[in-house]
């Protein structure tokens, strides 16, 4: 496919560029729907579609009111608050248990190694409506139910999976002659841990916790079921204004939610070429 | 060296035999890794196993029938619900002194509620009559036979008595019954009549559509993953992040711009009116059927179809094809007979997750579905949240995850859990 030989017959250049127009309408397919509502957030009327105004790109025909709307409405500022309480504490508990089970995990020796990562995982593989119903009726039961540590624990478990893979991932590569070498000149592991390996795999524990952040952040399925209306969050209150009457203060709240993924996916980029080229530069 | 020493065992240098010092250090190592994995293990199991546990005991769970009416049940032993007769004195007492205990405690209406699922109509029998014995004195004011079936008529309905000896048990198939449309009756289980089948429906159009989803994904999923694996790679990782965009925006910020597009009055109507594909009169119905919700969720799963393609199409040797052309093969051979069977792992990894993951999507058939386009995971949602019948809901549950976790196993053959990447 890297480029057409000049001996190419005519077939083959019409179906070289239709498999290119092919591939383009796919890849229009992904991205137009996130696109579109950028421009669509920018509406002066309470519309879902592109005004004349719009279409001529007449000035008027675009304004902030929505997310204006967005950060007076006072519904709208607590899901917010709300959700920036939640996501940050359960990434926290994620990546703190996360990181030590990963690094035991790593371990040349662990008895039951795949038993073990079959229930660490297990909450990725589960679907989400079972975890839910299941956390109801359990974290009812103990008293967690609509509480704020009841909905960090349910998203912290969600996260760990995460948390898991990226940090194993990241340790494949550890140079473990590094470690030795510390306790060798006399570190304890604490110190060998806090020094050596963790600047090395910050990159996985990294990306790690901001996936577990995303899963958190993005979540609705769970808080619907284990919160109240005391943690309702910004994906459970997009959820309850798509089912009943949408309002127009959606799109500013999904434009500033692509602006934060975008943040971090670019994020997250970096994070993985980083820790390729440290690992390339460790003697393996 | 004497000989002596060499023929020993090998010494550690504090003079333990090596073999037994090197089993030491290996079992201080297992303990440390199980140390350090412990904290995560404990937490998985009380925030997340338990409680997943705890739901699917309910599917089977039916403690409250023996509970509430455990004198009644007692009595039915003798009684054969084969035989066209009412059970005798002796179990209307017994039911008299439970609904009179039950009734004062007010967890008669618990065990209505239970009974109801499998027998409608007997929720009312069990409220109304709940209210009246609960003022009788079950001591000496029999015969209790004549004065309940005076009270209500539903007790001289021999059903009733059936029902209640059919679900007397601990545990029950009753609700996994339920769930595949069956019911069991004095006799075993038996299939309800074709009206009342709603379960079955909605389990075959999860898996159906699921399966449209899936094959959708494929469709669209290969020829991307194709060009990624075929152009150099700084431009495979430009349009790579066009992927991953999707892939990282929130759930809801794709399924609210679906909902805003598909809708009558929304963008691609406008767009098709625009053209002049359809009439301005009879716009297209996009949404709130299974159209909108399989539109939709291609489009939020298409990047987990092809970051598997991408990543097996990487290491198919593009001199392969190049060899079968030489040797005299069309484009199409070439492909069909050498490029596509190399292929085919990632077109399997990448459908048992889209699969996997279709089936159990909540959100997205919620909003986008309306009544046609739901799944068995709205139905579970519904029984957990609206309707109050949990142990159908965990019934249901179970199915679903047992389907899931099925295929994950089958994931787990081709794939392998460990090589599940991210981004």
């Amino acid at each position: 496919m890297s480029a057409l030989p000049p001996y190419a017959t005519t077939g083959q250049r019409a179906w070289y560029y239709s498999f290119r127009v092919i591939c383009g309408l796919i890849f229009f397919f992904l991205i137009a729907p996130i696109v579109v509502i950028i421009p669509l957030s920018f509406n002066s009327q309470d519309f879902f579609t592109f005004t004349p105004e719009m279409l001529r790109l007449d000035p008027e025909g675009f304004s902030l009111k929505h997310y204006r709307d967005f950060f007076s409405n006072d519904s709208w500022q607590s899901a917010m608050w709300n959700s920036l309480k939640i996501a940050p504490m359960a990434t926290l508990v994620s990546v703190t248990f996360g990181t030590l089970a990963a690094i035991g995990l790593s371990q040349p020796h662990v008895p039951f190694r795949r038993a073990i990562m079959a229930i660490l995982i297990s909450p990725m593989i589960v679907p989400l409506i079972i975890s839910a119903a299941g956390m109801y009726f359990f974290y009812s039961r103990i008293g967690l139910q609509g509480t704020y540590i009841g909905v960090v624990l349910a998203h912290a478990a969600l996260g760990i999976p995460f948390v898991i893979i990226t940090v194993t991932a990241t340790l494949v590569g550890f140079d473990r002659s590094l470690t030795r070498a510390a306790a060798n000149m006399g570190a304890d592991p604490v110190t060998t841990f806090f020094r050596i390996q963790m600047p090395l795999i910050l990159p996985g524990v990294i990306s790690g916790g901001l996936f577990a952040f995303i899963t958190s952040f993005d979540e609705v399925v769970v808080v619907l079921f284990v919160g109240s209306a005391g943690q309702k969050t910004l994906p459970w209150q997009m959820f309850i204004g798509l089912r009943e009457q949408i309002s127009p203060t959606i799109l500013a709240v999904a434009t500033i939610l692509v602006a934060i993924s975008i943040a971090l996916l670019a994020t997250v980029e970096m994070l993985r070429r980083r820790s390729e080229r440290l690992r390339g530069m460790s003697p393996s | 060296m004497s000989d002596t020493t060499q023929n020993g065992p090998v010494l550690a240098a504090d003079g333990t035999p090596l073999k037994r010092s090197l089993a030491k250090a290996l079992r201080m190592q297992k303990l440390r890794a199980l140390m350090l994995i412990a904290p995560l293990l404990l937490f998985i199991l009380v925030t997340f196993i338990l409680p997943v546990g705890d739901m699917l005991f309910r599917s089977v769970d039916n403690r409250i029938v023996q509970d509430v009416l455990p004198n009644t049940v007692r009595a039915l032993e003798n009684w054969d619900a084969a035989s066209s007769e009412l059970p005798d004195e002796a179990v209307f007492a017994a039911m008299a002194v439970d609904l009179k205990a039950a009734a004062e405690i007010k967890v008669h209406t618990k065990v209505a509620k239970r009974l109801n699922y499998e027998n409608p109509g007997m929720a009312s029998v069990f409220r109304k009559s709940g209210r009246k014995v609960r003022k009788w004195d079950v001591e000496n004011e029999g015969p209790y036979k004549e004065r309940l079936i005076e009270l209500n008529d539903g007790w001289a309905d021999i059903e009733l008595w059936r029902t209640i000896k059919t679900y007397s048990g601990q545990r029950t198939m009753g609700y996994f019954l339920n769930a595949v449309d069956m019911k069991l009756g004095a006799d075993g289980a038996e299939v309800r009549p074709e009206t009342e089948r709603i379960y079955n429906t909605m389990l075959i159009r999860t898996m159906r559509m699921s399966l449209i989803i899936t094959f959708s994904c494929i469709m669209l999923g290969y020829p991307v993953a194709w060009l990624l694996a075929n152009i150099t790679t700084r431009s495979a990782n430009m349009l790579l992040i066009l992927v991953l965009l999707p892939f990282w925006t929130s759930l809801l910020v794709r399924t609210s711009s679906w909902k805003i597009l598909l809708q009558q009055q929304g963008v691609i109507n406008d767009v098709l009116v625009w053209i002049g594909i359809v009439g301005d009169d009879n716009r297209l119905v996009l949404i709130n059927n299974e159209l909108g919700t399989i539109i939709a969720m291609t489009h939020i799963l298409l990047p987990f179809m092809i970051l598997p393609m991408y990543s097996v199409m990487q290491t198919i040797q593009p001199t392969y094809l190049r060899a079968a052309k030489s040797l005299g093969a069309t484009n199409w051979t070439a492909f069909w007979r050498v490029y596509f069977p190399q292929s085919v792992p990632g077109i399997g990894a990448g459908s048992i997750l889209v699969f996997i993951l279709a089936v159990g999507y909540y959100i997205t058939p919620a909003l986008v579905g309306g009544t046609k386009g739901t799944f068995i995971s709205n139905l579970i949602a519904y029984h957990i949240s609206s309707s109050g019948n949990w142990g159908l809901g965990a019934a249901l549950g179970a199915i679903l995850l047992a389907v899931v976790l099925l295929l994950y196993w089958v994931y787990d053959k081709i794939v392998g859990i460990d090589n599940v990447k991210l981004g």
